[in-house]
């Protein structure tokens, strides 16, 4: 009860805050939409898709785990700044909980990833793309706990290092072998075997199988379960660990 | 309203391979009483953040133990922190907010409902004199306008201690000024301010007793007065050509209200004496009588920095 209310209390904050600066809309969908525009027409050819919608069903859904990762990786940048300006300190001393001061701030990423997944869902219809709307909530909720466990692990994260040019190459570093491995842009299936062997210790990689296997209404594929199972543990893995470093000293 | 026993803290540093613990707070024993302003002065570095921010449940203590109105920091800190309240010295607002959006936050973050945290809102931005501000953001606010507000975050849960950790450092004379005042009214409305200062003037005007911090041990504390009564008493400064010193000593070390006589290194005479204004007149007197030549006579009272001085062998401005 207490977590939930103080949950929504630092969430209300947090939109507010965003909601006052509307430029990350435009800045979070130009770049996808950029991928959509600029790169997908190549994926019918390469991918030897039938039609351009067949090669969306592949590109659209690895473009939102794309976002969900990177989205909530670097939304550790915004704590830095609250901690340089003390904020964080000051809702240490009050007995709100340690949970919802991450939580609370979590939410807020999911909700504006979800916002951004949705329009960039309602772009890919132009280009025929077709997907059953309960398939799709699923896979929504997929992206929703993927960027719950980035956005947790790059606030648990900031606040160990404190800094934001630790923070950037960090980030980048653990965010690029994660992207590359996980099938992102090109499906694996056409990787080596060795590459194979090495992605299926990468939980993305099986994230992005299970978003697929949604957009092509394909419910009984096994990645689909074990997709959001993986995820699923280590959001709230990620969720733990970031709550007890807001909860230990900071500075 | 504060009661501590040894508290220590040490961090640990690495610089290349060695590990170094830095020990900054060393066994630190308070009494602080209710409706008090307690100051805390000391160097930068001295340890007084840390005790602060120990009492204040923002860092563990290693060692020792603390009782904040009533509430034990080692077993109880949810019911310390509901206590206290806290503000930082590196300012604790956020730019984009406005000071009525940061008031009502904070207000529910102690878990106060909503109306109520608006009438709390409302009634310390007019305390502070910030309502004509209030609905502007942070970042539009002057440096003595934002401290207030910062202040205002610190105890809109009515506390019954407020820490303030260098409240007044980087503002001009004028908001400090204003700041005192508003530090004095807090006092007035019951409660207990617990500050930390390295001004000597701020230690000795604001606060009503105050413990002398140096190297995370406290090493000395009382009432500004006390403290510096309890050092040397007060310097008659004597000018004097060089050739009349000696005689001059000759004839002011047998008088009863002359507790020590030194030679001054720049000539003329210092004279140690329980107080100065009664002391002058009967030196003037004396030397006149024997028709000695004075050149200048001087009163010097002991301030804070000369206790800092007795009881750390370094000036207080110098560290």
């Amino acid at each position: 009860m207490k977590l939930a209310r103080d949950t929504w209390l630092i969430f209300q904050r947090q939109i507010q805050l965003l909601l006052r600066n509307p430029v990350w809309v435009f800045v979070g969908v130009f770049q996808p939409v950029m991928y959509l525009l600029l790169f997908a027409p190549l994926l019918k050819p390469a991918l030897n898709a039938p039609t351009q919608a067949a090669a969306y069903k592949i590109f659209v859904p690895g473009l939102l785990v794309l976002l969900a990762i990177f989205g909530g990786l670097f939304q550790g940048f915004g704590l830095i700044a609250e901690l340089r300006a003390g904020v964080i300190e000051r809702s240490r001393v009050t007995p709100v909980s340690r949970l919802a001061l991450l939580l609370g701030r979590s939410l807020r990423d999911v909700i504006s990833l979800i916002a951004q997944a949705v329009i960039i869902t309602l772009l890919a219809l132009l280009f025929d793309l077709r997907v059953f709307i309960g398939y799709l909530l699923l896979a929504y909720l997929m992206l929703a706990l993927i960027a719950l466990m980035t956005s947790a692990v790059s606030y648990g994260v900031a606040l160990k290092v404190k800094s934001e040019d630790a923070l950037a190459p960090l980030m980048n570093t653990v965010a690029q072998p994660v992207l590359l491995l996980s099938g992102i842009l090109l499906p694996l299936t056409f990787a080596p075997g060795w590459l194979q062997g090495v992605a299926k210790w990468n939980p993305f990689s099986w994230a992005v199988d299970g978003t697929r296997a949604l957009f092509a209404g394909d419910l009984s594929n096994d990645r689909v379960w074990q997709g959001l199972s993986i995820i699923a543990v280590l959001a709230v893995a990620g969720v733990v660990w970031a709550a007890r470093q807001f909860a230990r000293s900071v500075r | 309203m504060i009661e501590t026993r040894g508290l220590r803290k040490s961090f640990r540093s690495r610089a290349g391979r060695e590990t170094k613990t830095v020990d900054a707070v060393r066994g630190v024993n308070l009494e602080v009483a209710e409706g008090e302003i307690f100051g805390f002065l000391g160097p930068n570095g001295a340890g007084k953040t840390t005790t602060l921010r120990m009492l204040a449940t923002l860092i563990e203590p290693d060692g020792g133990e603390a009782t904040i109105a009533g509430a034990d920091l080692r077993k109880d800190p949810a019911g310390v922190r509901r206590r206290i309240g806290y503000v930082p010295q590196g300012g604790s607002t956020w730019d984009e907010s406005t000071a009525r959006e940061e008031l009502v936050l904070q207000a529910r973050l102690y878990g106060i409902g909503k109306a109520e945290a608006h009438r709390r809102a409302t009634r310390a931005l007019d305390a502070f004199q910030l309502s004509e501000y209030a609905d502007r953001k942070c970042k539009t606010y002057s440096g003595g306008q934002r401290r207030r507000v910062e202040i205002a975050l610190g105890i809109i849960h009515e506390p019954k201690i407020v820490f303030l950790d260098e409240p007044t450092t980087g503002l001009d004379p004028q908001s400090r000024a204003h700041m005192w005042d508003e530090i004095r009214r807090l006092r007035a409305e019951g409660m207990t301010v617990f500050i930390t200062t390295h001004y000597l003037d701020e230690a000795d005007a604001l606060c009503d007793r105050i413990a002398i911090m140096d190297h995370g041990e406290v090493v000395a504390e009382g009432t500004p007065a006390e403290l510096k009564r309890e050092i040397s008493g007060e310097v008659v400064l004597v000018g004097l050509d060089a050739a009349a010193t000696p005689r001059a000593a000759e004839l002011l070390d047998t008088e009863a209200y002359v507790t020590k006589l030194e030679t001054a290194d720049e000539g003329g005479l210092r004279l140690y004496v329980d107080e100065g204004a009664t002391a002058i007149p009967q030196v003037l007197r004396r030397l006149d009588g024997d028709g000695l030549d004075l050149r200048s006579i001087e009163l010097h009272r002991p301030s804070l920095d000369d206790v800092f001085l007795t009881k750390t062998g370094r000036s207080l401005r110098e560290s």
